[in-house]
């Protein structure tokens, strides 16, 4: 029952309703929503970034940190609506707040951070509006890292089993990717001059990112099985290798033009790669009911123990 | 907060904000009686105007609805086991039956069951007819975020259809996997436990349509008494494989209102053995996603401090 063709470690011993699954597979679209996992994070990062350019004095890296968080969320929004099954009722978004739905907090949060983020850059590229602008990019800059690790909790709130499990070190490794693609799109963007903090910014975010995911992978036992296995775990290896080239160019090449654009787009991937790597290593423990079915009885055999 | 994400609800309803209100009603499904005449599936379609999902032969068992989804709000499991058959069991009795001379039942070339030499070798099915479990802690009604999921004053858990925009959270928030999107019309779809019936005194049409008595609706006290009584009564007469799946307010959902006497682990019926509301680590969740919120913060501002450019 419920056996998988290819798996190379035996599977464990379980019974399941003719190895069909039990839990329903998340309906959210590919590319739709780890692309939005992507932009969000970009967008939160950025736009706390624009705030330190700003206070440091570097207009260059302030003016593509605003206009990535103005776009990252505006994008991001446009792909959210689109992922929904009835799009024109996406207003319906806004009807209510609960903090029990990290998708309605998620609202909340997206829609003031769009607009301020929105009102900043376009204050920043008219020279109109300071005050007003100023006060947005502050408040942009206070809702943007909560947009860049809510997601997390977004994916980890729900009964598939790779998701929920790993909801300790899900906000972190998505912190860290966040970083570390905000990073690299700055060292992209920006004079190499101006970008010190970028690639200051782009190696600490690797570094979180691979620490998290260690610790992700070596906690979640059995459960990590999804994250290394098949497409996902693929993607996860090419993220990494991505981020390592990223980080070791921002810290050999940084002053390089071509190295500092390179590595920025190897970041850029790598932190794209890893959000479609953990979308789709949700699914994948959504669909075989030995995900659900054995850490549940290992649950109940040690709480049985306990007990004893 | 906490008693309100999990564990022991006493009264769901009120919890919910309604102040009078009805007693909580439910399903207690008694899964030793079923027969598999599917009547429970057919009335919801009937009653709820469920379209019709695919006409397909699955080759499994007798299993042609396959799972609980967007289409199918009652779904007649059926499950075949080889297994020896216990004296008085009540849904097969092969070896103290009289040969009538009738077909025997197995792959073609194996054993033949009736003819095996010790005489208590038998197949055995498992019919259940399983169903939205109207938890007291309902993952989807948590996380649906348009408040298109709500709590009636019955105590069950029903979509707004108006309202839903098809964001999809509360589908892989169940962890029973009951509530679905359908496909063409963008919205989510599951059991209401027949609200509009309820509202007017009438019991849901599966509950009504059901042969045996194996779909029993009423208030939820009442029939966690009786099925207490039944699972006692069956272990009286021997059989102990005989257990009651969802009825325990200690469980992760704090309680199903639809819950059910099973003669197998639930898994074999495809339901989680111990499902757990994914919102009651929902508090921790927002804490580690304010820690990594706040090391993003401090990251990015110690991305400015040191060297001058």
């Amino acid at each position: 029952m419920g056996r998988r063709d290819g798996a190379v470690v035996p599977d464990a011993e379980f019974r399941s309703y003719y190895g069909r699954p039990i839990l329903k597979k998340p309906v959210w679209k590919q590319p739709d929503v780890p692309l939005y996992l992507w932009l969000g994070g970009i967008a939160g990062t950025s736009a706390a970034l624009a705030e330190g350019a700003r206070l440091s004095d570097r207009p260059a890296l302030e003016r593509v940190a605003r206009l990535a968080a103005a776009a990252g969320s505006g994008i991001g929004s446009i792909v959210l609506v689109h992922d929904l099954g009835r799009p024109e009722r996406f207003l319906n978004m806004l009807r209510v707040f609960k903090v029990t739905s990290p998708l309605s907090v998620g609202s909340w949060l997206l829609a003031g951070f769009s607009t301020a983020a929105s009102v900043s850059a376009a204050s920043h590229e008219t020279a109109r509006l300071r005050p007003v602008g100023r006060l947005a990019g502050f408040a942009a800059a206070t809702l943007g890292p909560p947009l860049a690790t809510y997601t997390a909790v977004l994916l980890a709130n729900t009964a598939v089993p790779a998701w929920h499990e790993a909801y300790r070190e899900l906000p972190f490794l998505f912190a860290g990717s966040a970083t570390a693609a905000t990073g690299g799109l700055a060292m992209l963007a920006v004079p190499v001059a101006e970008a010190g903090p970028a690639r200051r910014l782009a190696v600490a975010g690797v570094a979180l990112d691979l620490a998290a995911e260690h610790r992700l992978e070596s906690r979640l036992g059995m459960l990590a099985e999804p994250y290394q296995q098949q497409r996902p775990g693929r993607f996860l290896r090419a993220a990494r290798g991505l981020n390592l080239a990223g980080a070791a160019g921002a810290v050999l090449g940084g002053r390089s033009r071509a190295v500092s654009s390179l590595s920025g787009l190897a970041l850029l991937g790598g932190s794209l790669l890893t959000r479609f790597a953990v979308f789709q290593a949700g699914l994948a423990s959504a669909e075989d009911p030995k995900y659900t079915v054995v850490p549940q009885r290992e649950r109940m055999r040690a709480r049985e123990s306990q007990l004893a | 907060m906490s008693n309100r994400l999990s564990g022991p609800l006493d009264d769901v309803t009120g919890d919910a904000g309604y102040e009078a209100h009805p007693e909580r009603m439910g399903f207690f499904t008694d899964t030793s009686v079923c027969i598999g005449c599917k009547a429970c599936e057919v009335a919801c379609k009937e009653w709820n105007f469920v379209p019709e999902d695919g006409l397909l032969l699955t080759g499994m068992s007798y299993d042609n609805t396959q799972q609980l989804d967007a289409n199918s709000w009652r779904h007649v499991a059926f499950v075949e086991q080889t297994k020896p058959v216990q004296a008085p069991s009540p849904t097969v009795n092969t070896s103290a039956s009289t040969d009538l001379g009738m077909p025997t039942v197995g792959l073609p070339g194996a054993q033949d069951p009736q003819a095996a030499d010790n005489g208590d070798i038998g197949v055995r099915w498992l019919m259940s007819s399983d169903v939205c479990k109207h938890c007291t802690h309902a993952a989807c009604l948590d996380v649906c975020p348009t408040g298109s999921l709500f709590r009636t004053e019955f105590g069950t858990v029903v979509v707004q259809q108006d309202i839903c925009n098809g964001c999809g959270y509360c589908v892989p928030a169940c962890p029973y996997g009951v509530i679905d999107q359908r496909k063409d019309d963008g919205r989510v779809f599951k059991c209401t436990m027949c609200y509009d019936r309820l509202g007017v005194g009438e019991q849901p049409a599966c509950a009504k349509a059901c042969p045996t008595e194996s779909i029993q609706f009423g208030p939820l006290d009442e029939l966690r008494e009786r099925a207490q009584q039944r699972v006692e009564r069956l272990h009286e007469q021997g059989i102990d494989e005989a257990r009651l799946y969802g009825e325990s307010p200690d469980d992760g959902v704090g309680g199903d209102g639809a819950f059910f006497l099973l003669l197998d682990e639930p898994e074999v019926y495809g339901m989680p053995p111990d499902p757990v509301v994914t919102t009651r680590d929902l508090a921790a969740m927002w804490r580690q996603a304010g820690a990594a919120a706040l090391t993003l913060t401090v990251g990015v501002a110690l991305s400015f401090v040191g060297r001058s450019r």
